[in-house]
């Protein structure tokens, strides 16, 4: 089951029937999202228009966990399975995840001024989403500072699990710390409570985000895909110039290994 | 029209909000679009290059 | 008993060059003064940050002699006759980790009370601190091993690793220093200690396996 999509080629061939649908759901429940959320949505009783924010932060901070979710998912299935697909979607989740976790850290900063008087409060969670950005920064960097491909992937998905790990621990010392330090937090965030007028708005935005995700993840993966292929097309192109001979090392010889893993599982 | 820019005072935080995600939502996505789509033809060209060259 | 060489050996190797036990410990120092210097000698207010600011330091002074963990090792050659060793590589991290705790955590313990004073911290914070110290640097040591390993191939390591350690240092750190200013101010620090030492067995338990991991990759 897992195979028939860790096909590259089908992956891609997959991928491109879906994607000209999620760009049509992407940018109709942007409008509509939009529409409701800066002008049919009534403003908040206490806090008024600011309330407004909450659109774009709540689903910006949703998408920076997912994000999170999708890197460590991936790099655990590119450990443990090898599959050259789970790879790229680990290296492409990351940085769709860190601009999210960015803008609800900004947004929350904005949505906070108001709210608290300050642009910046070490509320729990906007604390928890800052260790998150930086664990983002440093999964980036990794990638960064390894040039062989194959080493990096699989030292950032090291990297990953360790992090993947630590997320809820950090999550659950944070909070730990605030109440020691702050009793109450401020912010009323979304909740069962909330009149539908705001929900609907809410809902479709969310809607417009994951679809957003989905098609700039599938991108980014059909690139990295693609800039691997020429990769490997002109190492053997250079490799048929120098003779046969040279040919066997390099990526040639890693594939085999690639494929004799592929059949063993 | 006013009214709705004033954003019963909170413009000041609502609209950059607003322009912050929107436009970053946009360029990453512009960017994505557009490394996909070279880099995927630059695939391409590479192989039929390849592929004619061994026929010779 | 190769495990208890290996320990030995490294313990001799910090020892010999340079002494990174003194460096760390005189880095602890000046980093602590610094923050009167920068605050201000009130002494309420120090006495006030004097925890949080003795545990930062002390995470600081632990990632200083991390990027020497495997580096050396690596680039003379002999991490790749220690993984030719029948000695599993997750016990050669673990043992690297322990030698690095005996060299850098156990000085920091040590030393804490000193700084302390230092910060006029409430004497009856000393023996908290130093057993949060105590209790919470071993984890230091292991995750930091991590980040020392992935980083091994990498030229300019010392400034990638802090990068991504420091983030898995928070929990350590807000136990920590928890545990000592629940005993200054009249609460029980028992809950923060239980935390504290969790993480460090939780540590214990898994970091070997992921810096062994990062080792064998990087010797490939």
């Amino acid at each position: 089951m897992m195979h028939r999509f860790a096909n590259p080629t089908r992956f891609v061939r997959l991928a491109d029937r879906m994607l000209p649908w999620l760009f049509i759901v992407t940018l109709g429940s942007f409008a509509v999202g939009l529409y409701m959320a800066l002008i049919t949505s009534p403003p908040d009783y206490q806090q008024g228009d600011s309330v407004r924010i909450m659109y774009v932060h709540a689903p910006s901070a949703w998408m920076g966990l997912f994000g999170y979710m999708v890197l460590a998912g991936a790099s655990f299935a590119s450990l443990v399975w090898r599959h050259p697909l789970a790879d790229a979607a680990a290296k492409a989740s990351a940085p769709i995840g860190a601009a999210f976790t960015g803008l609800a850290l900004l947004t929350g900063s904005l949505w906070g001024q108001p709210m608290w008087g300050t642009w910046w409060v070490w509320d729990a969670r906007l604390t928890s989403m800052l260790v998150l950005f930086f664990l983002y920064l440093g999964y980036m960097a990794l990638w960064s500072a390894i040039e062989d491909r194959q080493k990096a992937s699989k030292a950032a998905a090291i990297l990953a699990l360790v992090g993947a790990i630590n997320v809820p621990i950090i999550k659950f010392s944070v909070d730990w710390w605030n109440t020691l330090h702050q009793p109450a937090s401020i912010m009323r965030q979304g909740g069962p409570s909330m009149d539908s007028a705001m929900l609907w708005p809410l809902g479709i935005m969310f809607v417009a985000f994951n679809a957003y995700y989905a098609m700039v993840l599938m991108w980014r993966i059909k690139a990295e895909l693609a800039a691997r292929k020429i990769e490997t097309l002109r190492y053997n192109q250079a490799a048929r110039q120098e003779g046969p001979a040279a040919r066997q090392e390099g990526p040639a010889a890693r594939q085999e290994g690639q494929a004799v893993l592929e059949e063993g599982s | 029209m006013s009214e709705f820019l004033h954003m019963g005072g909170y413009a000041v935080f609502v609209w950059p909000a607003y322009v912050a995600v929107m436009g970053v939502v946009v360029i990453l996505g512009i960017q994505s679009w557009r490394s996909q789509k070279t880099l995927t033809a630059e695939a391409a060209r590479l192989k039929q290059t390849m592929g004619e060259e061994e026929q010779h | 008993m190769a495990f208890f060489a290996l320990i030995g050996r490294e313990v001799r190797l910090a020892w010999r060059q340079g002494n990174s036990s003194a460096m760390a410990v005189t880095f602890f120092l000046v980093a602590v003064t610094l923050f009167p210097l920068g605050i201000g000698p009130e002494l309420s207010v120090l006495a006030r940050i004097s925890a949080g600011v003795i545990w930062v330091a002390a995470l600081l002074s632990a990632l200083l002699t991390l990027d020497r963990l495997f580096q050396q090792d690596f680039e003379d050659g002999s991490l790749d006759l220690l993984a030719l060793a029948p000695m599993p590589m997750e016990l050669i991290v673990l043992a690297k980790s322990i030698a690095h705790w005996l060299t850098t955590g156990l000085p920091l313990v040590v030393a804490a009370p000193l700084l302390a004073v230092l910060l006029n911290m409430d004497s009856g914070g000393l023996g908290i601190l130093m057993l949060s110290l105590a209790i919470g640097t071993p984890a230091l040591s292991l995750t930091g091993a991590i980040g020392a390993a992935l980083t091994v191939t990498v030229r300019r390591g010392g400034v990638l690793m802090p990068l991504l350690i420091l983030p898995l240092y928070v929990p350590t750190l807000i136990f920590g220093v928890g545990a000592v200013d629940a005993v200054l101010n009249n609460i029980v620090a028992g809950p923060n200690l239980l935390y504290l030492g969790a993480l460090s067995l939780v540590a214990l338990a898994l970091a070997p396996f992921a810096a062994a991991a990062a080792i064998r990759l990087a010797l490939e």
